[in-house]
């Protein structure tokens, strides 16, 4: 990958053309006719059933934009400490977990309703959600470091592989672990919502879907949990940019992602830093986890493998350690999973996320937005 | 009874471990035929040992199902060890291939047995010009230097794929010539003797460790010019994406007869003791001889320093290729030995969890040693497969996600106390490599002892 990347710069740098290898177009032929096909049955379809195609894009962006949270923990993770830390999509499961447990045993969303009374309903349930999403990302948060100091500190000088694979360790330990009748059992549990979903559709203008109600034929539905995922996400994007650029811990998290011994040096408070950055990325993965499963209404142990998997590869797809990139990578992923479900077919979601690592790890392996050797958080 | 249970059970592992002790000494034995007769002992006491004496059978139906699990999986982790062990890949593709050499050989007998020789013929026929396509184009593109990596596997595919096309269509043309004498479920041809099937068998296990081999070269070639970590996320998707295509083969794949997620049930039940024993013998014998080759250094060169191995004139790719393939061979084998003593396949013995096993085996019973991943496999099968299963559903439903919780524990302890795994670099033996036998310090040692004593 370095020597890749290397090669790359001596193109731009020296003014010469180098030799093209032989049979170089066979592979270029190879990927122009993949992605005439897939741009063919894309836009074949955009143009024969427009409002379907308007359907497909909204729940890609929905999965997007939820995986986009997720591939950010991953990518500051693997920014600094260079582990793929497995665990995460387990952490995004405890997320949602946390939440269902506060919302269904302990009412949580209710209590502003319940200490003031005076307040009307709809401040009280947001101040509520936002409590029990809160108390997601504070556990989440909790967990994560707990895990980074268990297991991964005491490996931070051995092979990058005994990491690894301790890191599925501890993501099979979560999920099994989880599946255990008194934690979380290993059922799927219908998920009970802080606030209720919302639905509109768009059809000359925007109306209410209103409940035991079908939207008319050709209208492009969307709901409020789209919209709030959207914000949320751009939210946490805004943040950890002014974070990671404008305040100290950030500079910080940069220097150890640069070099962690002259970070060292320079009086940084390295482990402190990895333990920050981990408690970050399961804070937003824990918001993520809450966001998901009110979105999908159903949750089980094994919730986070693949969502986990594919905001990794959305993190690689972006170029891992890039924090723009890891969002754009995101919904990327997203929209392909999206028209894989649309126009393919469902199973083949996950054949699609992996073929596009492998396609990307190949024709650019820093990803869209990756910088070898610079600032990398 | 439960301590009955128990100790049986650890004098079961005991035995097993003194077995395989036994029998990689034997066959370290200097005189070809005290190896041969040591094999052949080894083979005869186990099989003495599962036959039925009118009522007394020292190990029953249930350790003989782990017996030939265990072979299966030995075959399997030995191919991972190949892979990560000594070639330093960190592949979590295993299982998939496993998977693979698993349905393609049940495919096989399963349409043999049921009057079809479509199986054996387009799948014999697939493998074997596929692997020609594939190595003539391997030496066409020799004539180049520096062909991307993209554009080769370009060219492979193609041969592959076109390979495959004209197999179908001499499967095809041949099936009508050969169903008369496979006659049908209620009447067996001639082609249907235990005789004939057992042939079947053996071509089947062999075609399916072929096949697995030919998927791997077609998906190692562009993936493993990924760096190490990529490399094991790629390989996992390849196990999911293989997993997919097992629930849906019978809806994307067009094969109705594996039925899907329900599981293809009616698999002959071929796998012998014998075979069992003989594919794993085979493997062992493959790989010990592999690494101790010229080839074999150049894959562990490999992984203790790519760029000085670099340096050293080793085709990395090359030697990452090889290893990759041969693993995945040994993974095929395994698989199809496992479909035939089980009977029954289910995508989900092949799905994400259960692919990392194997991984828990090699790094168990040590990375780089083939006597650690032997004697970890059998250990595994029969302490938590059978021991556990056993003991913990006495304990109540729980039990399974109980063995799951307690294996991460295990490995991260192990990762945390011994990272080189339980047996670490030991190897008994067979296995042992050549260069330390004290065979060769004896002949520098003796003139010293005749100055002396003069």
């Amino acid at each position: 990958m370095q020597q890749l990347s290397g090669s790359s710069q001596v193109m731009i740098t020296a003014p010469k053309k180098k030799k093209r290898p032989p049979l170089a177009w066979v592979g270029q032929g190879f990927f122009i006719v993949l992605a005439i096909l897939v741009a063919g049955i894309l836009i074949s379809n955009l143009i024969r059933q427009p409002t379907l195609f308007a359907q497909f894009f909204i729940s890609g962006l929905q999965l997007g934009f939820v995986y986009a949270m997720i591939a950010l923990g991953y990518t500051m993770v693997y920014g600094i400490v260079k582990l793929i830390n497995f665990a995460h999509g387990d952490v995004f499961m405890v997320g949602a977990f946390v939440s269902y447990f506060a919302v269904a045993r302990f009412r949580l969303h209710q209590w502003p309703l319940a200490a003031f009374p005076q307040i009307s309903p709809g401040v009280g349930v947001v101040i509520g959600s936002i409590t029990v999403i809160l108390l997601s990302m504070v556990i989440c948060s909790a967990l994560a470091v707990t895990i980074e100091r268990v297991a991964y500190k005491p490996l931070r000088d051995a092979p990058r592989i005994a990491a690894l694979i301790t890191a599925i360790g501890v993501s099979f330990f979560l999920e099994y672990f989880g599946a255990l009748n008194f934690v979380f059992s290993p059922r799927f549990i219908p998920y009970e919502r802080p606030f209720e979903v919302v639905a509109w559709y768009i059809k000359d203008g925007i109306h209410l879907i209103k409940p035991g109600e079908a939207p008319p034929d050709g209208a492009i539905t969307f709901s409020n949990i789209l919209v709030i995922i959207i914000i949320a996400s751009i939210l946490v994007q805004i943040f950890l940019q002014f974070l990671v650029k404008r305040t100290k811990i950030g500079i910080a998290m940069r220097a150890s992602s640069y070099d962690k011994p002259a970070a060292r040096l320079m009086g940084i408070n390295v482990d402190s830093v990895i333990s920050f950055t981990f408690a970050i990325g399961a804070a937003f993965a824990g918001l993520g986890g809450v966001l998901y499963a009110i979105a999908y209404s159903s949750i089980w142990t094994q919730l986070g493998i693949l969502p986990g998997l594919k905001a990794f590869v959305a993190a690689v797809l972006g170029g891992i350690g890039s924090i723009p990139g890891a969002f754009v990578g995101a919904l990327i992923m997203g929209q392909a999973e999206a028209m894989t479900m649309g126009y393919i077919s469902t199973p083949m979601r996950d054949a699609v996320a992996f073929s596009i690592l492998i396609i990307v790890l190949l024709i650019r392996p820093t990803g869209i937005f990756g910088e070898p050797e610079k600032e990398k958080v | 009874m439960e301590l009955g249970f128990l100790l049986g059970s650890i004098v079961k592992i005991v035995g097993i471990l003194a077995y395989l002790y036994g029998l990689l000494w034997v066959l370290a034995r200097p005189n070809r035929w005290v190896k041969i007769i040591g094999v052949l002992a080894a083979f005869g006491v186990v099989q003495l040992a599962l036959t039925d004496w009118g009522g007394f059978q020292l190990l029953t139906n249930f350790d003989s199902g782990l017996l030939f699990q265990a072979c299966a999986m030995t075959m399997v982790a030995l191919g991972l060890n190949l892979i990560y062990g000594f070639n330093g890949q960190f592949s979590l593709g295993q299982w998939g291939f496993y998977g693979i050499g698993a349905y393609t050989a049940a495919d096989i007998t399963y349409r043999w047995v049921n009057g079809d020789a479509r199986g054996l013929l387009v799948v014999g026929f697939g493998t074997i010009l596929g692997g020609l396509a594939l190595i003539y184009i391997g030496r066409w593109l020799k004539r180049f230097r520096g062909v991307p990596v993209l554009s080769s596997f370009t060219l492979y595919l193609i041969g592959a794929i076109l390979a495959a096309t004209v197999a179908v269509y001499i499967g095809n043309a041949l099936n009508p010539m050969l169903e008369p004498l496979l006659g049908t479920n209620l009447n067996p041809g001639v082609l249907n003797s235990p005789f004939a099937l057992q042939i079947v068998f053996f071509l089947a296990v062999v075609f399916a460790g072929i096949f697995a081999a030919e998927v791997s070269f077609l998906f190692g070639l562009p993936v493993l010019t990924l760096g190490s970590d990529y490399f094991g996320i790629a390989t996992l998707g390849f196990t999911i994406v293989v997993n997919v295509l097992m629930i849906n083969s019978d809806t994307i794949l067009p094969f109705p007869e594996m039925k899907g997620g329900r599981g293809m049930v009616g698999i002959p039940k071929l796998t012998t003791w014998f075979w069992a024993f003989f594919f794993m013998m085979a493997v062992i014998i493959i790989m010990r001889n592999l690494i101790q080759s010229s080839t074999g250094r150049a894959i562990i060169s490999v992984r203790e320093d790519e760029v000085a191995a670099k340096a050293m004139g080793i085709d990395v790719a090359g030697s990452k290729l090889l290893a990759f393939v041969v693993g995945s061979f040994f993974a095929g084998i395994g698989g199809a030995v496992y479909a035939h003593f089980i009977g029954f396949l289910s995508p989900g013995t092949f799905g994400f969890l259960q692919s990392f096993n194997p991984l828990i085996i090699v790094v168990f019973g040590g990375l780089g040693s083939m006597t650690g991943t032997i004697a970890a496999s059998f250990g595994w099968i029969f302490f938590l497969e059978g021991l556990l299963r056993v003991l913990l559903s006495q304990m109540g439903t729980e039990a399974p996600t109980w063995r799951f919780v307690l294996y991460p524990i295990t490995l991260l302890l192990l990762m945390l106390i011994r990272p080189q795994g339980l047996l670490g670099n030991i190897e008994w033996g067979f296995l042992k490599h050549k260069d330390v036998l004290p065979r060769e310090i004896s002949v520098v040692e003796k003139p010293e002892v005749a100055a002396s004593e003069a």
